[in-house]
């Protein structure tokens, strides 16, 4: 006895002159596993065949299919109908530009963003080709790689109070990628040159600790702590910086 | 038609590792690069490769001993002889300074650890003790197919921190990345590459690229195939566009390999380790099959041998029926709650997420799917492509032939930066002396011809072919008849199937308006060249009347070195034509390792100088 389910999708083309923002309705059998990456599917093949939406991998690593799911940001590809009611809403993330319909541009923030935060390692030294690795802790790399799973599919930022009301924020990803880099040897900047990246009000500083980051985010890294962390090293270093002036 | 025009010196179509890793090469020497992606990079298909990536580096206890040379023999009898020795050579030559590099460039390898600790195999727990010399040097885990552990690997998520340090490196060099868009042909002028037409895959405008070196990195071919493990974007995009010119071969089209066990529906891969700790493959009948084919090994069968006795028992009614098709149970529940949660954690998530069942208690569904794509645009060692110049290939979509016929697990992700790394030295060193002109009018020509061709799905004018149906229709017949179990008669069927499909392709009307960025446009679009590389892949697969490596045939068991230690080249000269021409040339100039047997498997082998009637 399988349901009949009810989706309500988001609908606008910008590239179109004609189309104004609506929401179309669309029926589906269910079926056993059934996810929201074979649903679209599906009613893109049979019912709509010009229907937007992003997916890549469709396992949840490769965060293309970020979207709005009964009101709370999700990876389609991992969300299974069987979760949902009978009735499923899908609008595109917020504060990404619209591509259509579901699909946003998450790739020309997140590149954007992660040059500003110089996401990359800084180091003076040049690879040579015939030496042996630097040595590195085991423990020590799994730290660097749990906070390296975020697979930027944007679902922090679309949830985040402070994204949707400013533009110039850099968000919960940014600064988790900042921690990353802080744990990491190979990258020889110091608290004080993160502080020049993260260290404002569009960094650790305009976090409003509303928690929804981590709440949705769903490789489930511990977001909070991360920015915990970060803001008590950045504010020592603001208070060191003050101290300067002053002296 | 009015377009957008970029001059650059390197193109690269397709930033997953392998066009990343070659930009990177080229732009540190000074070049102008524009990187072009489906996807925004970090989204590329690299990021699933999660297992590993072979170098020899040597450093674990498991993998004392191990030496290139080790790894070159292990990826020659892999390949089944079907690579280019001389490419194997470089190849394992290089893969450790590239995984020092990506070191360098900030991967979290995993690490050597001093000291006893244990490990399982098939269920069973042995003991190693790593040395304290090696104590924090990059470790390797095992795979299928290698003599030593070899694969570096950081958790499950080798191909995820590869591809974000290499895109790390691309934003501090500043290079240009154009995203969503998507290379509908090359431009060139019968001799030379010139650049490419592309669509802007998020205001559906067209561009033109032009480019002293074009780098083709697209990735394999897995969607002409309903069960794939690969990324949706798979679609062969890179081998159209070259295929397209007549001029640049499609090498070892046949050389398709198939994975046992993909998750229905989404044929997301279920690691080997299951079967290897201990899991079971049962039917509609919850009977456990497998014993029954092969007694000795059951389910512990090489990876070929499992997938073909799994289809063999589904077409013989024995499989489970479901929306999706029919399939068969892999069955972990007897593996206990503990071993199930943590030792194979990943599959009890997989099985959370994607499916919804909890496989400590419920059966998992599972079916065949198709893995990797070992053919590719032929290149030399060079990865300049054959044919025409100033184009170039590295990666899945490339042959400079590493794999020949069945590519060793860990070979694919090394090869993206390994190859990505040789290839970018090469085109650096090709664009110090680089001179072209871009005749304008010739440029034109391009974009307009694309441009009708858009203008004909939008209006219909060609006919109302549904392309989706088409797609579907394609996919199952390269499923069913050009899958894990060829021979003559079902290969000659799909061939003709898909010369019919083909027909039809040539006449798809879209359905929707195709303004702007349209999905249906963008399939539509390309959907004719996806079912020439699928006559491709049926007509060579029909042509080559032995079994080598993935490619088996029933009607020709054995693998025959004296009539086919050749490479296939298919070649799509004319457009009004519905078939490729294939041409061959030997597997290899170099053979420093004659052909033998590779020590597993049972295929029998039809020796280079084995008298002529011994055909069967």
């Amino acid at each position: 006895m399988s349901r009949k389910l009810k989706f309500n999708i988001f609908r606008y083309n910008p590239e179109d002159p004609k189309s104004v923002p609506r929401t179309d309705t669309y029926y589906l059998e269910e079926t056993p596993s059934l996810s929201l990456f074979i649903a679209l599917n599906k009613i893109r093949e049979d019912q709509d065949s010009g229907l937007q939406f992003d997916f890549a991998c469709r396992m949840a690593i490769c965060g293309s299919c970020g979207m709005v799911i009964n009101g709370r940001p999700g990876l389609a590809c991992k969300t299974l109908t069987k979760d949902l009611p009978q009735e499923i809403t899908l609008m595109p993330l917020p504060v990404f530009k619209l591509v259509g319909d579901l699909s946003v541009d998450t790739g020309t923030w997140f590149r954007t963003t992660n040059t500003k935060i110089e996401s990359w390692v800084h180091t003076e030294a040049e690879f040579d080709p015939q030496a042996l690795e630097e040595r590195m802790e085991n423990d020590l790399a799994n730290a660097i790689f749990e906070l390296e799973r975020c697979i930027e599919c944007g679902c922090c930022v679309a949830s985040c109070g402070t994204a949707n009301m400013r533009e110039d924020f850099v968000g919960a990803f940014a600064l988790n990628r900042i921690a990353r880099f802080i744990l990491d040897p190979r990258d020889k900047r110091r608290d004080a040159d993160y502080f020049e990246v993260v260290g404002t009000d569009q960094g650790i500083f305009g976090c409003m600790g509303l928690l929804a980051c981590e709440d949705v985010c769903p490789r489930e890294i511990p977001l909070q702590d991360q920015l915990g962390i970060l803001r008590r090293k950045m504010a020592f270093v603001g208070l060191k910086n003050i101290f300067k002036k002053h002296a | 038609m009015e377009f957008e025009t970029f001059y650059t010196d390197l193109l690269c179509v397709g930033a997953g590792l392998a066009g990343e890793r070659a930009a990177i090469e080229v732009a540190s020497q000074g070049f102008d690069t524009i990187l072009l992606s489906l996807v925004p990079p970090r989204r590329s298909h690299s990021c699933a490769a999660e297992g590993g990536m072979q170098a020899a580096m040597g450093n674990t206890a498991m993998s004392e001993g191990d030496s290139t040379e080790l790894h070159f023999e292990d990826t020659v009898k892999g390949s089944d002889w079907g690579c280019d020795q001389e490419v194997a050579r470089i190849f394992c030559d290089t893969a450790p300074i590239a995984a020092r590099e990506a070191a360098f460039w900030g991967v979290p390898w995993n690490r050597v650890v001093a000291g006893k600790t244990t490990y399982f195999q098939g269920g069973v727990s042995f003991e190693k003790e790593e040395k304290p010399e090696h104590h924090g040097l990059i470790a390797a885990r095992n795979f299928g197919g290698t003599s030593k552990w070899r694969a570096c690997y950081t958790a499950d998520g080798t191909g995820h921190t590869l591809l974000y340090a290499m895109d790390n490196k691309v934003l501090e060099l500043g290079i240009t990345i154009h995203d969503r868009v998507e290379a509908t042909s090359l431009i060139h002028d019968g001799s030379k590459c010139l650049g490419c037409v592309v669509r802007d895959l998020k205001t559906g405008k067209m561009r033109a690229y032009l480019a002293k070196a074009t780098l083709i990195a697209t990735g394999g071919y897995g969607r002409l195939y309903p069960e794939t493990t690969s990324n949706i974007i798979n679609e062969g995009g890179g081998h159209i566009i070259a295929l397209d010119t007549g001029l640049v071969p499609f090498g070892n089209p046949e050389a398709v390999q198939f994975h046992p066990t993909g998750i229905v529906p989404t044929n997301i891969l279920v690691t080997e380790g299951c079967r290897g700790e201990g899991g079971t493959l049962l039917d509609v009948d919850e009977h456990r099959f497998m014993p029954d084919y092969e007694p000795k090994k059951a389910e512990l069968a090489s990876r070929d041998v499992v997938a073909r006795w799994m289809t063999y028992h589904i077409a013989q009614g024995k499989g489970v029926p479901s929306p999706y098709g029919d399939h068969v149970w892999l069955d972990i529940r007897h593996l206990g709650e503990e071993a199930i949660r943590t030792k194979l954690r990943e599959v009890y998530e997989l099985c959370h997420n994607f499916l919804g069942i909890d496989c400590t208690k419920q059966l998992i569904p599972v079916r065949p799917a198709q893995h990797y794509s070992m053919g590719g645009m032929r290149t030399n060692s060079h990865g300049a492509a054959y044919g025409l110049e100033n184009l170039f290939l590295a990666g899945e979509s490339a042959c400079w032939d590493l794999h020949g016929f069945n590519r060793l697990a860990g070979n694919s992700l090394a090869e993206t930066i390994v190859a990505g790394r040789h290839v970018g030295m090469k085109m650096a060193a090709f664009l110090e002396s680089a001179q072209v002109s871009f005749p304008t009018q010739l440029v034109k020509e391009a974009v307009d011809k694309d441009a009708r061709r858009i203008k004909a799905l939008v209006d219909g004018s060609k006919g109302q072919e549904d392309v989706y149906a088409i797609r579907t229709a394609m996919q199952q017949e390269m499923m069913q008849r050009v899958g894990i179990f060829r021979d003559g008669d079902k290969l000659q069927s799909a061939v003709d199937n898909l010369r019919e499909l083909y027909a039809r392709a040539l006449k798809i009307g879209l359905r929707s308006d195709g303004v702007g960025a349209n999905p249906e446009l963008a399939l539509a679009l390309k959907m004719p060249g996806i079912l020439r590389l699928a006559l491709c892949v049926a007509y060579a697969a029909l042509m080559r009347t032995e079994s080598r490596g993935s490619h088996a045939r029933d009607d020709y068991p054995a693998r025959n070195d004296r009539d086919w230690l050749v490479r296939t080249l298919a070649y799509w000269p004319n457009m009004e034509a519905d078939l490729p021409e294939l041409k061959y040339e030997p597997s290899s100039k170099v053979m420093d390792l004659p052909p033998g047997d590779r020590g597993y498997g049972k295929t029998a082998i039809i020796t280079a100088d084995a008298p002529k009637e011994d055909q069967s």
